[in-house]
C-alpha cells in the first residue's frame, strides 16, 4: 500500500553505471532549470504549497480503483501535477515525491534516483502539458477539450515514461529492447487508461468547484518558458513514439549503437565495463575464493556481533547518565 | 488510523544511530556504488559487500535480517531482467517449452540475471540501514551539507512534515468511500468506467485540499515572520572519529570496487 503500483521506479543494480550517471546529469539539469524558474517567477509562497502538493501527490498514489480480475487503476500524478500547476512547479513537486519514496521507502534506488527523476518528474510532467496545452488550445479551451486532453495528456505521460524506463534497462544491458519496449509499451497502454480516467475524474470535479486552477482561461499558457515546456514535451513524446520500435529492432541497444559508431573497441578497454559480457571464468577458483569470500564475511559479522555483545554488557551502569 | 508509523525510522541507541548523518549519507552512496562498479560474476566481491551488509546491520541492532527481508520489496522488478537468462549467447544451460516456443538459458544469461538481483538486493540493504537508523531532519542537513540546493531541501522537509497528515487525508477518503460501497465490484457495484469516475473525484477533492491547506500553512508560516527564505542552524562541524570512519569506509570500499574490478 506504501509503495507505488507502477513498476516504473527503477531499483538499483539494474541500470548500467553509465546509464545512471548520464540521466542524473540530465535529472540534475531538469531540475536545475525548474529550481532557477522557482526562484525567478516563482512567489514566496509555493515553497510550502509545493511540499504539501509533494505529500498530496504522495498520498494520491494511494487511491486506486478495483478494474477487474484483482487488477486495479492507480494515479502517478505526473500529468494532473503538470495540469493544474504548470510545467516548472509539476517538475519540482514530482522531484520530491519521486526523491522522498526513493530515499525513505526504497522505492527506487539512489543511484537510479537521477534516471527515476528523469523518468516521472521531468519526461512525464513536460509530455504530459504538451499534450494537454494542445489539445485544450485546439478546442479553444472548451471544457470538453479539458477533459480529452487530460484523458490523452495522462495516459501519454504514462506510456511515454514506460517506454524511457525500457529503453534504459536496453541501454544498460539489462534487459533486451526487443522484449523490454513491447512489454513495458503493452502494460502501460492498459495502466495508463486507468490513469487517464482518474485524471478526467479529478479534473472534472475542479471543474464543478475551483475552475479557475484548470487554466483554461485564454492566455494561461501564454508564458515562453511554458511554450518552450509545451513543444519539448511534444517532441519527447513524438521522438519516443520513433525511437522505441527501432530501438527493438536491434535488441542489444548500446552494442548496436557501439558497432555502428565503431566504439565498442573503446568500451572493451575501459576500467570497468560497458556492457557486461562474461562467460564463466575458471570455476574452481572462483568458488574457491567465494568460499574464502564467504567465511570471511561471516567472521566480520561475527565479529560485530561478538563486539556489540560485548559492548552491551558493559552500557547499563552508563545509560543513567543521559 | 494513524500513519506515523509510515516512518522507517527505528528508534535505538546503537553505534549505527549514534553516527553523524552526514557520514552514513556518504557512505551508503558509496557502498551502493561500489556495488554498482562491481563487475557481474565477481562473487566474492558481492559476499564481502554483503557480509559488510549484514555486519553493519547487527551493529545497528535491528537484528541481522530486519534489512535482507525488507530488501525483497524490489523483487518484482527482477523481472525486467529476466529476459537476459534466455536472450545472451552462449553455452545452454536448460530449455523451457512453452507450447510451440523453445527458451534456452544460457550461462552468460543466468550470470547477469544473478548479479543484477544480487546488486539490487545488496544496494538496497545500505539505503534501508540509512533510513532506519536516521532522522529524517537529519538527512535533510546531511543532504544541505552535501549541495543538495537548498529550495529543494525545504521541499522535502515541508513534504516529509506533512506526508502523514495527507495520507491520512487519502485513507479517510478511501473509507467513506468503502462506507458507501462505492469499491463493490460484480453484482451489486457498479461499471468499472463509474468505479474510475469516483476514484478521480477523490483524487480531485485531495488535491484541492492539499491547495487549501498548503495555502493555509504559507498564512501561517507569514503570520511568524516568513519572507520566503528557509533558515537553519550551520552545520555543525564532524568529529575527527567520524571523519576518520568516513575516510576509512570510502577506501575500503575503493579496495574492494578496484579488487573486484581487477580480478575478474
Amino acid at each position: 500500500m506504501l509503495y507505488s503500483p507502477q513498476p516504473m521506479h527503477i531499483p538499483d543494480g539494474f541500470l548500467s553505471i553509465l546509464v545512471s550517471l548520464a540521466f542524473w546529469v540530465l535529472a540534475v539539469a531538469g531540475v536545475g532549470v525548474a529550481l532557477w524558474r522557482a526562484g525567478k517567477e516563482l512567489d514566496e509562497r509555493k515553497v510550502p504549497l509545493m511540499g504539501v502538493l509533494g505529500a498530496t501527490i504522495f498520498a494520491g498514489q494511494m487511491l486506486n480503483f478495483a478494474v477487474a480480475g484483482g487488477t486495479s487503476g492507480h494515479l502517478m500524478g505526473a500529468a494532473i501535477a503538470a495540469i493544474l500547476l504548470g510545467p516548472w512547479s509539476a517538475v519540482l513537486v514530482m522531484t520530491s515525491v519521486v526523491s522522498i519514496q526513493a530515499l525513505l521507502f526504497q522505492d527506487g534506488g539512489l543511484l537510479a534516483l537521477g534516471a527515476n527523476i528523469f523518468n516521472m518528474a521531468v519526461v512525464g510532467p513536460f509530455v504530459a502539458y504538451g499534450i494537454y496545452q494542445t489539445i485544450v488550445r485546439l478546442g479553444r479551451g472548451r471544457s470538453w477539450a479539458a477533459f480529452t486532453g487530460g484523458f490523452v495528456a495522462a495516459w501519454t505521460s504514462i506510456v511515454v515514461t514506460a517506454l524511457v524506463v525500457a529503453l534504459q534497462l536496453a541501454f544498460s544491458g539489462t534487459s533486451p529492447a526487443d522484449v523490454s519496449v513491447p512489454a513495458m509499451g503493452f502494460v502501460h497502454t492498459l495502466i495508463g487508461v486507468g490513469e487517464g480516467l482518474i485524471t478526467v475524474g479529478a479534473l472534472a470535479f475542479l471543474h464543478a468547484t475551483r475552475r479557475d486552477l484548470l487554466g483554461l482561461a485564454p492566455g494561461a499558457a501564454s508564458k515562453r518558458s511554458h511554450q518552450a515546456v509545451w513543444i519539448v514535451g511534444l517532441l519527447i513524446a513524438l521522438a519516443l513514439a520513433v525511437l522505441s520500435p527501432l530501438a527493438s529492432e536491434h535488441p542489444d541497444g548500446l552494442e548496436w549503437v557501439a558497432e555502428e559508431k565503431g566504439f565498442l573497441n573503446a568500451a572493451q578497454d575501459a576500467p570497468f565495463e560497458l556492457i557486461p559480457d562474461y562467460l564463466f571464468p575458471g570455476l574452481s577458483d572462483q568458488a574457491l575464493a567465494t568460499v574464502v569470500a564467504g567465511v570471511i564475511g561471516v567472521a566480520i559479522v561475527f565479529g560485530v556481533a561478538l563486539a556489540i555483545a560485548y559492548a552491551r554488557r558493559r552500557r547499563p551502569s552508563a545509560a543513567y547518565e543521559v | 488510523m494513524h500513519y506515523h508509523f509510515l516512518d522507517p525510522y527505528r528508534p535505538g541507541d546503537s553505534v549505527l544511530h549514534a553516527l553523524d548523518a552526514r557520514v552514513k549519507l556518504i557512505l551508503s552512496v558509496a557502498f551502493i556504488l561500489a556495488v554498482a562498479l562491481t563487475p557481474a560474476g565477481a562473487w566474492p566481491i558481492y559476499v564481502l559487500l554483503l557480509a559488510l551488509a549484514v555486519a553493519l546491520a547487527v551493529a545497528s541492532e535491528l537484528g541481522a535480517t530486519y534489512a535482507l527481508k525488507r530488501a525483497l520489496i524490489a523483487l518484482p522488478f527482477a523481472l525486467a531482467a529476466l529476459p537476459s537468462l534466455f536472450t545472451l549467447p552462449g553455452a545452454a544451460l536448460f530449455s523451457l517449452h512453452i507450447g510451440h516456443w523453445t527458451l534456452t538459458a544460457t550461462g552468460p544469461g543466468l550470470e547477469r540475471l544473478l548479479s543484477v538481483v544480487l546488486k539490487s538486493w545488496i544496494s538496497m540493504q545500505a539505503a534501508i540501514l540509512l533510513t532506519a537508523t536516521t532522522q529524517f531532519p537529519d538527512l535533510l542537513v546531511a543532504m544541505r551539507a552535501i549541495k543538495v540546493p537548498r529550495l529543494l531541501v525545504a521541499i522535502f522537509g515541508l513534504m516529509w512534515r506533512y506526508l502523514f497528515v495527507l495520507v491520512d487525508e487519502a485513507i479517510r477518503l478511501t473509507r467513506a468511500r468503502d462506507a458507501r460501497s462505492g469499491s463493490l465490484t460484480g453484482r451489486g457495484g457498479r461499471s468499472a468506467w463509474w468505479r474510475a469516475r469516483v476514484t478521480g473525484g477523490m483524487a480531485g477533492n485531495l488535491f484541492l485540499r492539499g491547495y487549501e491547506r498548503g495555502e493555509r500553512i504559507y498564512a501561517a508560516m507569514a503570520a511568524r515572520g516568513y519572507d520566503g527564505e528557509v533558515r537553519a542552524f550551520p552545520l555543525p562541524s564532524l568529529a575527527s572519529g567520524q571523519v576518520a570512519l568516513l575516510i576509512g569506509g570510502l577506501v575500503s570500499l575503493a579496495t574492494l570496487t578496484l579488487l573486484g574490478i581487477w580480478l575478474w
